[in-house]
């Protein structure tokens, strides 16, 4: 069986500088993957590479061992893409996570509403399903997301940075949600900001910064030493976070 | 005094104002805004009419400015209030206002000169025919006293308020916290963005005013990155493109307006590709060459990875790429 | 009353109605793609831009009748199309000062044609002229039926890509990241976009166009939370404004049809600028008696 995620070799590059170089791991099955690093040490654009959504200059991203099948992964993305003048309730969203599975012409049906249903009751937001997407709070937005993804039913996860900027329930629900999503055997890896709770969430984590600076399992890896290369000046101050 | 001269200093006189306002709408992403006015004004124009009876300037003037401002209103009220987006509202109030305008002249103004194909299309040709009489005396073209007035009422507020405009344009929250009021140098552009429109319709007509509102402006942008320059760019190339169509629409004998639209836009898709700070093909060349040294570095740092031994295949396994990308690296390294 | 029934008799009035009300219907129903997607002026740069392609046409073919005129009008709005996204994408200008360039600079050129047509003397100019404000009265049968097929396969593409264009237009990123080719989608919606400009210049004009893509949409907005209701709803108010503004224009003398429907379609959209506050507060009402019936307590 091939791995969840396998990065060959990877770098990528915006403009000049570039912001992968030479990044190479695999996930096995069942783990619960942080990536952690500072800003514009390029966790998203890893990610992006992952989902296809960016080439990388040199290099490859498997999922389970095929370059190009982009609707076996489930995406949260950062909020930031949306319209939230849509006309569309929360149901609605979370009911778009079934539409990579039925293909082109199927219209979403029973089946797609009580998916979208059981998922929005997982992430506890059901009572909320008829409510616009551009009335809920910031907390409530990201869970909806959350329960997109989870619709997606998938193997692989991948999120990106889910924790920022939520209220305390919410981050508490996530974490939950992203627990159980391990515990029955899926992969989730997800871009995460916040170094003090990566001991907690996280059983393996990748410590990034343009290079790989290591990856592992938490307790192995998430070694003071380890978070001052990544880190590099903000080393003294990533130290306290992490004995705190 | 010569028809040409006529003509040419009166576009010239259309251009500047348009070009300094363009240029500030562009950076404060409203030039759609000046489209909306620019057809909204029309039944200002015709209610002015009605109202004084006159089919003068000025009182054409103060119609549409009026109406142009109610433009910006009824635009800001209809975002604020109703779940309406911004864009849609301008679409919505300018289609209507001008609708409107169109059916008061089909009504009302069949039996006078108000022509509609005149508005929409104007006739810089007439502005030697029409001479402004005052007390009998004849003081020249009218079309020179309406757009100079204009052109140095607009360089004046440029020039005065250079500081307020720029702040509030750049940085609207400082703007505010300096004491400078963002709201006021907003509604005093949008005043001066209706006179000058409506003040040149006479002679590009409605539509093509805005040509000039728009194009020497996001020329200028393209090809400098200072305000007072960008300025001074859009000024120049506006009247270089003006007297220029003037020249090619009379060689040919073509629509004077139309051909000064249209050099506008060879002149922005000139910049557009050529420019030599953001043009896409100085752009592409760029970027062509950051790759190459990219390339160049990942060959390198692959060579590094499997051995100094490696061959083209290797490091191509290694790269993901294809052999023959590898090779030409190679070749260009070695 | 009288005027009213006898106008219904009319067989070219009953054309000239039913051919406003299909192009309100498609431009209703596409609208609403356009207008949440922050495309409504995007309309207005892609109808001003169809004056130099519809003349080209006119010189091409010679004449001012059959489709030559149609498919230039498309082919220079799907050219400003493609500009504007290169350039937006691009360079740093905004999309607002590219819209304005496009949609001047081609009118513009479009008026340099114009004019060169009047000096080679041919015939027909006056026939392109009433692309400006349109001329509904000289909607024939056959251009009803032209209308009428183009609306039906550009409402069918909608009804059979609903899911796809929904997602697109609400998540471009989700839709890639779940593998659509979202580039192609938006084109094909750009693509329907011009077809519903190119059917309604003939009849309401390049600058009227615009509102029909957009008034009825942001209409239909304000009395829905659904997208399909939006959609069906705004097909509808722009159905109604086409036959009402028709009819208007017939019963009465000197008010062409043109700016009559786009004043019927303002008009409909005012009336339903309070819906949204009227339904909000009996939304309230409803939810406020539903916690009461649960015995929960009122907040």
């Amino acid at each position: 069986m091939s791995a969840p995620l396998a990065v060959r070799g990877v770098s990528a590059a915006y403009r000049s500088e570039p912001v992968l170089w030479d990044v190479s791991f695999t996930i096995p099955e069942g783990r619960l993957v942080g990536i952690v690093g500072p800003n514009g040490a390029g966790k998203t654009t890893l990610l992006k590479v992952a989902m296809g959504l960016l080439r990388p200059v040199a290099g490859s991203v498997e999922v389970f061992g095929d370059p190009v099948d982009r609707s076996r992964v489930g995406y949260v993305p950062q909020r930031s893409s949306v319209d939230w003048d849509f006309p569309t309730d929360a149901r609605d969203v979370v009911e778009m996570g079934t539409y990579g599975r039925l293909g082109w012409l199927r219209r979403p049906g029973r089946r797609e509403r009580r998916t979208a249903e059981r998922c929005l009751d997982r992430v506890g937001m059901l009572d909320l399903a008829d409510r616009q997407i551009g009335e809920l709070s910031g907390g409530q937005q990201q869970r909806v997301f959350l329960a997109r993804a989870l619709a997606q039913d998938a193997r692989l996860y991948l999120a990106d940075e889910p924790f920022a900027g939520v209220d305390y329930v919410t981050e508490r629900i996530v974490v939950d949600i992203l627990r159980e999503l391990r515990d029955e055997g899926r992969s989730v890896v997800v871009v995460h900001h916040d170094l003090a709770t990566v001991a907690d969430y996280f059983d393996t984590v990748v410590l990034l910064n343009r290079e790989l600076v290591a990856v592992g399992p938490t307790a192995e890896v998430f070694t003071s030493e380890n978070i001052a290369r990544a880190y590099g000046g903000a080393a003294r101050r990533a130290e306290e976070l992490h004995r705190g | 005094m010569s028809v040409d001269l006529v003509i040419v200093v009166t576009a010239i006189l259309v251009v500047v104002p348009c070009a300094l306002l363009g240029s500030v709408l562009v950076l404060r992403q409203s030039v759609m805004v000046g489209d909306a006015i620019s057809h909204a004004a029309l039944p200002g124009i015709v209610l002015a009419f009605f109202l004084t009876g006159s089919l003068g300037p000025l009182t054409a003037v103060a119609g549409a400015a009026v109406f142009g401002l109610l433009t910006v209103v009824l635009v800001d009220l209809l975002q604020r209030g109703g779940r309406v987006r911004g864009d849609a509202a301008i679409g919505i109030v300018f289609t209507g206002l001008f609708a409107l305008g169109v059916l008061l002249i089909a009504r009302y103004g069949g039996n006078v000169h108000l022509d509609l194909e005149h508005v929409l299309f104007g006739e810089i040709a007439f502005a030697p025919l029409v001479t402004l009489e005052v007390g009998g005396v004849d003081l020249g073209p009218r079309s020179w006293w309406t757009m100079g007035v204009v052109a140095v009422a607009v360089v004046t507020f440029v020039l005065l308020l250079y500081k307020e405009l720029k702040v509030t344009t750049f940085d609207p929250g400082l703007a505010t916290v300096l004491g400078l009021s963002p709201v006021l140098v907003h509604q005093l552009l949008m005043a001066l963005v209706s006179v000058t429109v409506v003040g040149a319709f006479d002679s590009v007509g409605a539509i093509l005013v805005v040509a000039f509102l728009a194009g020497p402006a996001a020329t200028a942008y393209l090809l400098v990155d200072r305000f007072s320059v960008m300025l001074a760019t859009a000024v120049g190339t506006g009247a270089g493109s003006a007297v220029v169509g003037y020249l090619l629409a009379r060689v040919w004998d073509l629509s004077i307006a139309g051909m000064m639209a249209g050099v506008v836009g060879v002149v922005f898709l000139t910049a557009l590709l050529l420019g030599p700070r953001h043009g896409l093909v100085a752009a592409a060349l760029a970027e062509r060459r950051r790759r190459t040294r990219l390339r160049e570095r990942l060959v390198r740092h692959a060579r590094g990875s499997v051995g100094e031994g490696a061959t083209v295949a290797q490091l191509a396994e290694r790269l993901h790429w294809p052999v023959a990308e590898v090779e030409r690296v190679v070749a260009r390294i070695s | 009353m009288g005027d009213l029934l006898a106008a219904l008799g009319d067989y070219t009035l009953r054309t000239v109605a039913l051919g406003a009300a299909v192009l309100g219907l498609l431009g209703g129903a596409l609208g609403t793609f356009a207008v949440l997607r922050r495309q409504s002026l995007l309309s207005d740069a892609l109808s001003h831009a169809t004056l130099p392609g519809v003349v080209l046409g006119f010189l091409v073919t010679g004449t001012t009748s059959g489709s030559g005129l149609m498919v230039g009008a498309a082919v220079t709005a799907a050219l400003a199309a493609g500009l504007v996204l290169v350039v937006v994408q691009r360079t740093r200008l905004k999309q607002d000062a590219v819209l304005a360039l496009v949609l001047s600079v081609f009118f513009g050129v479009g008026t340099v044609l114009l004019t060169y047509v009047a000096t080679t003397g041919a015939s027909g100019q006056s026939g392109l002229d009433r692309f400006v404000l349109g001329q509904a009265a000289g909607l024939v049968a056959s251009d009803v039926r032209v209308m009428a097929v183009l609306t039906a396969v550009a409402l069918a593409v909608v009804a059979l890509l609903y899911k796809e264009l929904k997602l697109v237009a609400f998540d471009p990123t989700f839709a890639r990241a779940v593998g659509y080719p979202v580039r192609r989608l938006e084109a094909l919606l750009t693509a329907l976009l011009v077809v519903a400009i190119v059917v309604g210049i003939q009849t309401v004009g390049v600058v009227l166009i615009a509102a029909l893509l957009i008034t009825p949409a942001a209409a239909a907005r304000q009395w829905t939370d659904r997208l399909a209701v939006m959609v069906v709803l705004a097909a509808l108010l722009g159905a109604v404004s086409g036959a009402v503004g028709a009819l208007l224009s017939a019963t009465t003398t000197d008010l062409p049809t043109g700016p009559l429907i786009v004043l019927v379609a303002t008009g409909i959209f005012l009336v339903s600028l309070p819906a949204r506050a009227l339904r909000t507060r009996l939304g309230a009402r409803r939810e406020v008696s539903a916690r009461r019936a649960k015995g929960v307590g009122v907040r």
